[in-house]
């Protein structure tokens, strides 16, 4: 059990700078996950906090032990694997209880620890099998069992669901997230689905273009989000943005085609005349109000629907509807006032709240 | 190329390479070096004075009518036994191919010759082929032949090619196996889907996809009457009868070894070391193009 | 793949189901299996003679009744009236070469290709491509020179002065480094998280998956160091490290007076072990040879 550090993180490859410099600190038992598009430097993050990567500039301290310069092994954690990384030649058993022979523990004590873990993951049936012989999911739990014997002080998790089938890939979700509240270890998970992020984490990191966007619990990141980055990559279908400008009395802001649209009152700080992008999720429609939308595809999904449409200033719109899908082929829709979001045209930056 | 995860020691990756590496330049780099060096250089018959020839032991060997007839004898030998070794292989890996019983038997009963030293081949090619004891050689006595190939040369020549042909069959073999099955069906079905007949596919379809195969081997066989046939001459004619059976490889041999002529077999090692240079180069050129696809 | 496809001589989906074009297909190959057979069973049949029967140029196609007088003469005593070395002698002469140069090539390559493929230090390519380059470098093209380097050594008739320049292996070491290159990377960082450096993980884990690779590399450099036969001729003089390929063509003298029926029985012996392994471990010659050369 432990706290994990991370100040000033930078690192380079040759000439290009993928991570700018991250803060993070994971709190004792706290599951966090990194999330992004491939590319923003999340797997690298990950892997500067296992000793695989080293990093160009920041420290790296678990327990308050500084551990950058350390080798992987020396510093008492443990990863699970994308491709799981299983040893195809040894069976289960020694899969989980490698690590541990390695740092010397006496037999007995390893047989109890393989036998706790696998009947944790209910893997005590297939300990004398080989990696080949199992399923996805079961490779899976192996390598859950390999981190989970060696008693870490940190789980790395880098993305390790993204193999698994759809159906097995929520199971396994559930357990992984129930294996870890149980047994209490600090961990850290990469992962670039926003369902697996939002399910699993206490707290998300966003990542974008190697900065950490915004770090926050996940209902604060949907329901705040601090930039148009992190508000578009949060949400399905992604949050709708319609450019505008503020009103005289910095109330309201005006639309391209003249509409003026209401500020929730208090919320955000907003200077008469700025520019600013009003962020209207799609399920916070309603199906009154001055904006006219032409339809020009509707995807049923069953208990609700998904509707595409563009909007007379040629902007295009998603509107999430409960329900079938309405038979009219132009609908006149307003944000929800309470849940707009507003963020400065310039910056993308999420207006403040008034001071 | 390189992987990504690798191990960060300084010293053990020189370790690991010491011996490897150690062998190599000694008994490598070393000796080819001191042939390039000696084939600029000419030794008195007592082996005491040297001396700077430049280009002379080259020249000396190019103008020497015995070396013509070396090199003729090489290209001959080589061109036969290619050509001979790889048809007999390709005709009978496409039957072999065919979804036939027992196909597997017939893979085990071709491989095994690819283990006969080529000695051992030369061996047993004298029993087939000697004049007094061969069962080939006396059948052909009976039928009135005058056969004798340690006094014909023609005669011995053939023989030193079917025995080098024999032992080389089956390598190819295994490779045209290996060519033929990696062939999609696919490709196959649409040949035949469009009224190909079998003949037909075969030069149409299947040949053409086999090239890089073909090709590769093509140089291996080259490359294996050059330099692997050594044992067979030697066990068969050593190099006779006259020069008949002498290759650059075997003339190497008997000027370094048997002659002792340093220059001339120093000159000779480079000229074959040019000759492996120039069939590696063009088997990479080739690979990398991949011949038809 | 092979059973998943079909012929590709007959006509696709129907083949098997021509018994005619079958049966001829059969015919061919028995007659090339024959043809390849025929000079083996000539001298499986000749050694099981006595001198006379072959001298007089009758070529036996049955066995006779001298095996045993053969084998056990050229076992026990070689060449008799040549003074020549027992088989026995040579046999063990070639299986210590050939056993070691096995050995020692794959010993060497496979720690070579190791520090190539899984470290990053000065110098690496430059040594690849050193090592890469002897394969144009065959002892054939370097006879003089090479012998004079091992005459220097002084290890002109020993052991070592026949083994050790053989046992560098310019494509062993490419296989290995090849068949390196597709172990994941996930699985080196999963075993540097467990704690293994890069001895422990060469032994735990390299070792036990290239067992394949070594069983292919086993098969081919045998028969390639039995076989040797123009590089013992040019460094061993003394019948103390004879080898069976050098004895038995010095068995052939000059033809005259040669005892055929004792070297029909040598050559029999001489053919068998590695005849023996390539057969017996056929399934991963095949896959090793056609994947070393690719």
């Amino acid at each position: 059990m432990a706290e994990l550090k991370l100040s000033g993180i930078v690192k380079n490859f040759g000439a290009v700078r993928v991570l700018h410099g991250i803060d993070l600190v994971v709190q004792d038992g706290e599951m966090i996950v990194i999330v992004g598009a491939s590319g923003c430097g999340k797997s690298t993050l990950l892997r500067i906090v296992a000793g695989l990567e080293r990093s160009t500039g920041g420290t790296v301290l678990i327990d308050d032990r500084d551990v950058t310069a350390l080798e992987p092994a020396a510093r008492d954690i443990a990863m699970v694997f994308q491709n799981y990384a299983l040893y195809p030649h040894m069976r289960v058993f020694d899969n989980m209880a490698y690590g541990l022979r390695i740092r010397g523990l006496s037999k007995e004590d390893i047989k109890r620890r393989v036998q706790e873990a696998a009947d944790l993951l209910g893997l005590s049936e297939l300990l004398d099998r080989r990696p080949r012989e199992l399923s996805g999911g079961q490779r899976q739990r192996v390598a859950m069992g390999r981190a989970i014997v060696r008693e870490p002080k940190l789980f790395l998790f880098d993305e390790p669901l993204s193999n698994l089938d759809a159906k097995l890939r929520v199971a396994m979700r559930a357990e992984i997230k129930r294996l870890q509240r149980r047994l209490g270890v600090t961990s850290l998970f990469v992962t670039h689905d926003q369902v697996e992020a939002m399910t699993l984490g206490d707290r998300l990191v966003v990542m974008h273009e190697g900065r950490a966007a915004q770090i926050a619990s996940p209902m604060e990141i949907f329901e705040r989000p601090a930039d148009t980055y992190v508000a578009g990559f949060i949400g399905s279908p992604s949050m709708n943005f319609l450019p505008a400008t503020i009103t005289e009395d910095a109330k309201a802001a005006t639309l391209s085609d003249g509409n003026i649209i209401a500020l929730p009152p208090g919320q955000f700080a907003a200077r008469p005349g700025q520019k600013v992008t009003l962020g209207i999720r799609p399920e916070h429609i309603s199906l009154t109000g001055p904006l006219r939308l032409t339809i020009d595809l509707v995807e049923p999904l069953g208990s609700e629907c998904v509707v595409h449409g563009k909007l007379a200033s040629g902007e295009i719109m998603a509107l999430r509807l409960p329900g079938a899908p309405p038979s009219a082929t132009v609908l006149d829709i307003a944000p929800r006032t309470e849940h707009l979001h507003v963020f400065d045209a310039e910056t993308g930056k999420r207006l403040p709240p008034p001071a | 190329m390189q992987r990504k995860a690798i191990f960060n020691n300084k010293l053990l990756p020189y370790l690991l390479l010491a011996p490897q590496l150690a062998i190599t330049f000694v008994f490598f780099f070393w000796p080819a070096g001191e042939a390039v060096w000696y084939s600029f250089i000419r030794q008195d018959a007592f082996g005491i004075s040297k001396q700077f020839v430049g280009f002379e032991n080259f020249t000396d060997l190019f103008a020497d009518p015995l070396y013509h007839q070396v090199i003729i004898n090489t290209l001959i030998f080589s061109l036969a036994v290619t050509v001979l070794a790889m048809g007999l292989a390709l005709g009978l890996a496409v039957l072999a191919d065919r979804h036939i019983r027992g196909k597997d038997g017939y893979r085990t009963l071709l491989i095994w010759p690819y283990a006969v030293a080529p000695a051992i081949a030369a061996i047993l090619y004298i029993f087939l082929f000697h004049p007094d004891i061969g069962l080939i050689g006396r059948a052909l006595k009976a039928a009135g032949v005058d056969w004798n190939y340690t006094l014909n040369g023609n005669q011995a020549m053939l023989v030193v090619v079917l025995a080098a042909a024999w032992k080389q069959v089956s390598y190819n073999f295994l490779f045209f196996l290996a060519g033929l099955q990696s062939i999609p069906r696919s490709v196959l079905e649409a040949a035949a889907i469009d009224g190909a007949s079998a003949t037909y596919r075969f030069r149409t379809v299947i040949f053409p996809l086999l090239s890089p195969t073909t090709f590769f081997l093509l140089v291996i066989n080259i490359t294996y009457a050059f330099f692997d046939t050594f044992g067979i001459i030697d066990a068969l004619t050593k190099g006779g009868p006259g020069n008949a059976t002498q290759t650059l490889i075997y003339r190497a041999y008997i000027d370094g070894r048997v002659n002792l002529d340093l220059g001339s077999s120093s000159a000779q090692s480079v000229v074959l070391m040019i000759a492996v240079m120039a069939l590696t180069f063009v088997q990479f050129r080739f690979i990398e193009r991949k011949v038809h696809y | 793949m092979a059973e998943a496809r079909n012929s590709i001589a007959a006509p696709v989906g129907m083949a098997g189901s021509n018994p005619r074009a079958d049966m001829l297909t059969h015919v061919v190959l028995v007659l090339g299996v024959l043809l390849f057979a025929l000079p083996i069973w000539i001298v499986l049949m000749g050694s099981t003679h006595d001198a006379g029967t072959i001298g007089r140029g009758d070529v036996p196609l049955l066995p006779g009744a001298e095996a045993a007088a053969n084998y056990s003469a050229v076992w026990n005593q070689g060449n008799k009236q040549r003074a020549g070395v027992p088989v026995s002698t040579m046999m063990f002469n070639s299986a210590i070469m050939a056993l070691l140069i096995t050995f020692g090539k794959i010993a060497i390559s496979i720690i070579s290709a190791y520090a190539v493929a899984f470290f990053s230090f000065p110098g690496r390519m430059l040594f690849f491509w050193a090592i890469f380059i002897t394969l144009m470098l065959p002892v054939e093209v370097r006879i003089f020179p090479t012998f004079q380097v091992v005459s220097d050594l002084g290890l002109v008739n020993t052991y070592a002065g026949l083994i050790v320049p053989l046992i560098a292996s310019a494509t062993a070491t490419l296989l290995f480094r090849q068949f390196f290159l597709t172990i994941p990377d996930e699985l080196v960082e999963a075993a540097k998280m467990d704690g293994a450096g890069p001895i422990r993980f060469f032994k735990d884990v390299v070792l036990p998956l290239s067992a394949t690779n070594i069983a292919a590399l086993f098969v081919i450099l045998f028969v390639y160091g039995w076989n040797q036969y123009l590089w013992p001729l040019l460094v061993t003089t003394s019948t103390d490290v004879e080898t069976i390929m050098i004895g038995i063509v010095k068995m052939l003298g000059s033809q005259g007076d040669t005892e055929w029926h004792l070297v029909m029985a040598t050559t029999v012996l001489a053919l068998l072990p590695p005849v023996a392994i390539v057969i017996l471990m056929q399934r991963w010659f095949v896959k090793g040879l056609v994947e070393t050369e690719k």
